[in-house]
């Protein structure tokens, strides 16, 4: 197989942060990104985009009121059991 | 956070721990709002999908067989509940045809060299540099540019970036939970990355310019 194309190369990132590249696809990979500043750069924003989606503040959590209502409903629904 | 093991927890729920079911409440609700929210379009929404899923474990879970872990058990109900919801609502094109749409995705070819050209699928100018990773790109100006990239996703890359990126679930558990295979959650996954990527791209580009 030839040498990735960086066109080839920007749609197989996630397969490669995955660890799901065949080891001869894996390494031409890393030997492109060793010899092309714009895919070292692309891949470097990848990655940076990932890691600042697992950064997101958290969420707001369940109101108050359902939180509640659930509780009620677990205890109501182990009482009719036993 | 340490859940104790699968087995501890479904007896605990079974004998009625309600310290156990407040745990797990508060440990998976605001993932579980997060992803409600890629189905439906409103928090309130999202907040009664997250309720009948609860609802519906506490119904179920002396039926559990633990053919799969809890969470993912949890969550298998949560986007089942959530889809009815949306079909409810009918707020975006049914999951079944939202497939197409994300075949149209992925980066732009048009920033590469054709192929009759000298250096065919190159890059014609690299990506512009960005800030620091540390720096910038977790300001929160850029934390609002990416969570309206994911606002806009379909909702599959939507679901399955979430559960992923966002919420840390590994690709089996994501495959397990929406049903789908491992290739299928690779594509949706590359494409919302590319998506997200391209949005905090654009935003860069916008705070450069203007510099
Ligand atoms: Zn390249």
């Amino acid at each position: 197989m030839k040498r990735f194309s960086c066109e080839v190369l920007v749609d197989v990132v996630t397969a490669y942060l995955d660890h799901e590249l065949a080891e001869p696809d894996r390494d031409r990979f890393e030997d492109h990104l060793r010899a092309c500043e714009g895919c070292a750069r692309y891949v470097g924003q990848f990655r940076a985009t990932v890691g600042a989606l697992g950064e997101l503040p958290p969420q707001e959590t369940l109101s108050a009121p359902t939180r509640h209502r659930l509780l009620a409903a677990f205890r109501a629904s182990r009482r009719t059991r036993s | 956070m340490g859940l104790p093991p699968d087995d501890v927890v479904v007896a605990a729920l079974r004998t009625g721990d309600e310290a156990m079911f407040v745990t797990l409440l508060d440990t998976w609700s605001r993932g579980m709002l997060r992803l409600a929210r890629s189905y439906v379009s409103t928090n309130d929404s999202a907040e009664e999908v997250v309720q009948d899923t609860w609802l519906a474990v506490i119904g179920a879970i002396d039926g559990f067989e633990g053919r799969s872990s809890v969470k993912t058990w949890v969550y298998r109900i949560l986007i089942n509940t959530a889809k009815k919801r949306q079909l409810r609502e009918s707020r975006t094109v049914p999951w079944s045809s939202a497939f197409e749409r994300d075949g149209e995705q992925g980066l732009d070819g048009s920033r590469f060299h054709d192929a009759d050209s000298p250096s065919p699928g190159q890059w014609k100018q690299f990506p512009a540099a960005w800030p620091a990773p540390e720096g910038e790109i977790l300001a929160s100006e850029a934390r609002i540019q990416i969570a309206a990239a994911l606002a806009e996703l379909p909702v599959r890359q939507r679901a399955v970036i979430t559960l992923r990126d966002v919420e840390g679930c590994t690709s089996e558990e994501v495959c397990e939970i929406l049903d789908i295979s491992q290739s299928n959650q690779r594509v949706l996954l590359h494409r919302a990355r590319t998506a997200v990527r391209g949005r905090l791209e654009d935003y860069f580009d916008t705070v450069r310019r203007s510099a």
